[in-house]
């Protein structure tokens, strides 16, 4: 039985606890690292990060990018959005392609 | 390169053209491979930016319903609304193989049947903003799930097709060029070997039969002042 983690920032993320969701409150960056370290452990599978969160961890995030079963994604944070999501996704099409070709007109 | 360490051997010659032909044909599979793993990668791709437009729209109203809720009512009591909530999600975890790549299949189970758990408080005490909000964020959870699995897939195929591109390009620039210059060296090698004690041969008949001729004379212009 695998489960489904929320991190990110109190304000953001406190929504989710109603849908079902278990949420982790990270004040800061090394606060979140750990989190995302103990949620792994613990059998958390999907994981949502808030994207100010997400782009100040991305190495530990770009770390499981390759893990059969974790997934780290990230979402907008109640202070916007901020792209770092789409970013990741047109890395990502960088990476198998080797140029973008899906965003190049946004 | 070539000629550096290899040895011109017939044997050698015969290891060289299977490492060709298996080169060649790995190549190819890797190459079909490869393309077939783009194809999925593109309408996986696509579907993963529309369903993140969709999500990012989703969870920016639901975070501006949640504002309205906070500026309605004290922190506190949402908090307190907030605090034991009536639905569970877990997941199973399956997967799907595409084109020997385990992408994960996610399904979830929620712990109540009703959808009406998730408000997990009474309405007397909460702003109707709450219940706004909480419904806003239950209308995105399922496109966030279903965008958990497209980008997780897309992420673990575009580390296989960066792999997979790696090794077909080894293969077509450096494995199967190699194997065809080794070839050429020991080809061309056994040939000249060939000439060459095919010349020596000759000389040798030739110098054989100088021999001969040399001999003949002698003995004729022995025999001739006997007769004389």
């Amino acid at each position: 039985m695998y489960k489904i983690g929320v991190i990110g920032d109190y304000d953001s993320i406190y929504g989710f606890a109603a849908l079902g969701l278990a949420v982790f409150p990270a004040a800061d960056a090394s606060e979140g690292a750990s989190l995302l370290k103990r949620l792994t452990a613990d059998g958390y599978t999907v994981i949502y990060m808030t994207e100010a969160l997400a782009a100040a961890l991305s190495e530990e995030v770009a770390a499981y990018d390759e893990t059969a079963l974790t997934a780290v994604i990230p979402i907008p944070g109640i202070s916007g959005n901020t792209g770092s999501g789409m970013a990741m996704v047109r890395r990502c099409v960088e990476r198998a392609v080797g140029s973008d070709i899906i965003f190049k007109n946004d | 390169m070539a000629g550096s360490q290899i040895i011109p051997t017939r044997m050698e010659l015969g290891k060289q053209k299977k490492r060709l032909t298996t080169a060649k044909r790995g190549h190819k599979l890797l190459k079909d491979k490869r393309d077939e793993l783009m194809r999925q990668f593109l309408d996986l791709v696509r579907l993963n930016k529309e369903l993140r437009e969709k999500v990012e729209t989703g969870i920016r109203a639901a975070n501006g319903n949640f504002v309205l809720a906070k500026a309605a009512s004290s922190d506190q009591n949402l908090n307190t609304a907030l605090l034991a909530p009536k639905q569970q999600i877990t997941l199973e975890v399956s997967s799907r193989n595409v084109m020997s790549v385990e992408v994960p299949v996610f399904e979830t189970r929620t712990r109540t049947e009703s959808e009406g758990d998730i408000f997990s408080y009474g309405y007397a005490f909460t702003p109707s903003e709450l219940d706004d909000a909480v419904d806003s964020l239950a209308q995105v959870l399922p496109e966030m799930l279903r965008l958990a699995e497209v980008e997780k897939a897309c992420r673990l195929i575009a580390a296989e097709i960066e792999k997979t591109r790696r090794r077909v390009n080894a293969l077509e620039y450096v494995i199967i060029p190699d194997a065809q210059a080794k070839i050429k060296f020991i080809t061309m090698k056994l040939d000249e070997n060939e000439r060459s004690s095919q010349v020596r041969l000759m000389k040798i008949q030739d110098s054989m039969a100088a021999e001969a001729r040399a001999k003949a004379l002698e003995q004729e212009a022995a025999e001739r002042p006997a007769r004389a």
